[in-house]
């Protein structure tokens, strides 16, 4: 602290005496000389900017508001323990409406006006996809929490990466052996008609084809739709198994009218809780989801056996033990995604401090290190459980979790293990230059 | 799903369809008829509506009904205040000027839209209906000994929609009751024929401006009402009701009450069936090309009289 106190003293008095001795022509060598010797010490108090790509508003403002939520009490524990490299974390907040043209303006807006180091926090994939050409073109590192594949798939580029969260393609690979052996061989699937909803169709129905099951009918609904029930007669009538994945604000609807479309003679049904984000599983309407399953991201219910990580991150972000905020019951969170933004956020804390990242000319020198990444051991980082980032797909795999609703709650079925979600490298990232 | 069961439940959500745009394209066309106001800002009393039926469902507590009940009440009422104070703070100001009141309207749908983003918030959020019963419906097949009902998989409603089909009609009738045979209708009428010579015989016809845009907006709002346990509570959702009222009621001709009912059941219905048989897209890609036809073979609309 002594130095930094000190440098500004020199400098002014560099300044002053170069300006006197050498006149006009000095001045502009003053102001650039001690500029360049003051550089270093003054940026290691300045605070580490990250641009925060949040969905406020448009159809992912659920998970956005939660995002925030993870996000701001992820950066308070890593401020309050002596920050990055000693330099605390500088949340800039946009919001991309959950549009992919708002989020390329907002990558721009983090490069150009608020000179941000890195940015950080998308969800929906169309979003990521409209973002990471700009991120890629302005040399931004571009830390996704999405679960798209299309990073893993070799579409984007070396700048962006996902290593908080685990990616479309290995959660549905982990679970077609389980839909095959347990629920049913003929399946119908519903999901919604983007980027997201298309990785569900194609990884899924191979994943499950692959296991001796068919793929009765695929139905592609539109993201912003508000009522489904025109859509559930094109569901055959032989069908074992509903797989269903809905997001947006019409969720709990797209929910209801399924239970009122079956009535008594339902199918087995499996759903993808992202059908279910920030919404309670007790509303009125949902109880013929008694018996089906979910796969979760990260079991929104406190478990039996739950980890003492678990219990920190539930406690630091302020969720109780049915997944709701402490402060309002009914205010439901994006438990099985949000933890992303917490480990995304260490990452890139260890990334820095493993590349001694000072500003935004050490960014590759970040992308790097995070690439040298591999085995994240369960811990306070990451609660969620053990992952392996893959440095070459700049993709991270990890544990996924099945629960199965009992009396009104997600009860943990089946945890399937990391090499579960694994498949073949599509991209070398490392290959690319920056 | 087989043919004809798949044809009545698609008639059956198009009918659901078809009501709440009757109600809400007869707002929009009222306020036109009288007022000769292209009201922009129609879709956001919708989504206001269905706003504050959430809200007094929340305050209410106890039993659904009981909040639905007096949302039913005070949404419709509430949006017509904000609504005759919008016509009188500000269409009144520009003297309904045609270009004047669109720009104005739209500035209206912006400030309604982002107040309600800035204090409801940007999520969904669903009222319980007050009823809200499954009903199994049967279908008839003919085999070898004549006809014989079954019940196919998948063919039910449920209580509240047909519910929501009749209290639109109820509500449709009594409003053609109001316009035709109260006192307050004749004078609203006339304001419609002959806005100077109205004022010539005593009609306030500032007052009535401010009523006619307030019922408008009540009627908007009391579709909202009626739909939102069956779709919830959402910032944006006066959007697309907006875009299908106004093809509504150039269909059936801007100002005509009985056209825009016709319209209303015609676009409701072909949209439900047509989005269970093809695809929501298709259904508003021909309901615009409809549009397209009116506007050229018969520009006053089917129902509209050709203006002098």
């Amino acid at each position: 602290m002594s130095d930094q106190k000190k440098s500004p003293l020199n400098v002014t008095r560099r300044t002053a005496l170069k300006t006197l001795a050498a006149g006009a022509g000095g001045v502009a060598a003053a102001g650039l000389l001690p500029g360049l010797g003051g550089y270093s010490q003054l940026h290691s108090a300045e605070p580490i900017k990250i641009g925060f790509q949040v969905h406020r508003t448009g159809i992912g403002a659920a998970y956005g508001r939660w995002y925030d939520r993870t996000t701001q009490a992820c950066v308070e524990k890593i401020n309050a323990a002596g920050g990055i490299n000693g330099r605390m974390i500088e949340i800039v907040a946009e919001d991309d409406g959950t549009d992919p043209k708002r989020g390329a303006e907002v990558v721009e807006k983090f490069a150009s006006q608020h000179n941000c180091d890195v940015s950080f926090g998308t969800l929906f994939s169309h979003v990521v996809y409209g973002s990471a050409p700009r991120a890629g073109e302005l040399k931004m590192p571009y830390f996704v929490v999405s679960e798209g594949h299309h990073v893993a798939s070799g579409a984007l580029n070396r700048y962006t990466l996902q290593p908080g969260i685990t990616d479309v393609k290995s959660q549905v690979e982990a679970m077609a052996p389980f839909i095959a052996e347990n629920l049913g061989k003929k399946v119908t699937m519903i999901f919604p008609d983007f980027a997201f909803g298309h990785d569900h169709r194609d990884y899924f129905s191979a994943a499950f084809e692959a296991k001796g099951g068919t793929i009765l009918e695929k139905i592609a609904i539109p993201p912003t739709e508000t009522s489904f029930t025109k859509y559930f007669p094109k569901i055959p009538r032989d069908t074992e198994v509903i797989y269903h994945v809905m997001v947006g604000p019409a969720v709990l609807t797209f929910v209801k009218e399924m239970g009122e479309f079956f009535g008594p003679s339902k199918p087995e049904i499996f759903g993808f809780i992202d059908s279910l984000e920030a919404v309670d599983i007790a509303s009125p309407g949902l109880e013929f989801l008694e018996g089906t399953y979910f796969w979760e991201g990260n079991p929104r219910y406190v478990q039996e056996e739950q980890s003492e990580f678990d219990k920190a991150y539930r406690e630091a972000v302020g969720v109780d033990e049915n997944g709701a905020s402490v402060s309002d019951a009914k205010d439901v969170s994006t438990y099985a995604h949000m933890f992303g933004c917490w480990e995304t956020l260490h990452i890139i804390k260890r990334g820095m401090e493993a590349a001694d990242y000072k500003g935004p000319d050490d960014r590759t020198k970040l992308i790097e290190a995070v690439e040298a990444m591999s085995d994240m051991p369960h811990s306070m980082e990451h609660p969620q459980g053990a992952k392996r980032f893959n440095g070459k797909t700049h993709q991270t795999f990890g544990h996924q979790y099945i629960s199965k609703v009992t009396d009104g709650k997600l009860v943990l079925a089946h945890t399937t293990s990391i090499e579960d979600t694994l498949y073949e490298d599509e991209v070398d990232y490392t290959q690319q230059s920056f | 799903m087989e043919f004809g069961p798949h044809f009545f439940l698609a008639s059956l959500e198009g009918a659901v369809n078809a009501a709440v745009l009757a109600l809400m394209a007869v707002g929009l066309s009222i306020v036109f008829g009288i007022m000769r106001v292209v009201n922009v800002a129609h879709g956001e009393f919708f989504m206001l509506g269905a706003v504050i039926a959430w809200w007094i469902s929340t305050l209410a507590g106890g039993h659904p009904a009981v909040g639905f009940l007096f949302a039913l009440i005070a949404a419709p009422l509430i949006v017509g205040a904000i609504a005759a104070a919008a016509d009188h703070f500000v269409l009144r100001r520009i003297n309904y000027d045609p270009e004047r009141t669109i720009v104005a309207t739209i500035g209206l749908l912006y400030v309604l839209q982002q107040t309600t983003l800035m204090t409801f918030g940007p999520e969904a959020r669903p009222v319980e209906a007050p009823f809200n019963k499954r009903l199994a419906l049967p279908w008839f097949e003919k085999t070898a000994d004549g006809f014989s009902m079954y019940w196919p998989w998948g063919l039910s409603t449920t209580s509240y929609k047909l519910a929501v089909i009749a209290a639109a009609v109820i509500i449709l009738i009594g409003l053609w009751l109001f316009m035709t045979r109260s006192r307050i209708g004749l004078i609203m009428r006339a304001t419609q024929l002959d806005r100077e010579m109205a004022l010539a015989h005593g009609i306030p016809v500032d007052k009535v401006y401010a009523l006619v845009f307030g019922l408008g907006a009540g009627i908007a709002a009391l579709a909202a009402v009626l739909i939102v346990p069956i779709q919830q509570a959402h910032y944006l959702m006066g959007h697309d009701p907006l875009l299908l009222s106004f093809i509504v009621v150039i269909i059936g001709g801007l100002g005509s009450i009985p056209g825009t009912i016709v319209a209303a059941i015609f676009i409701g219905m072909s949209d439900g069936i047509i989005s269970v048989f093809f695809s929501p897209t298709v259904a508003k890609i021909i309901a615009t090309l409809l549009v397209a036809f009116v506007l050229i073979f018969r520009p006053q609309g089917l129902f509209g009289k050709r203006s002098a």
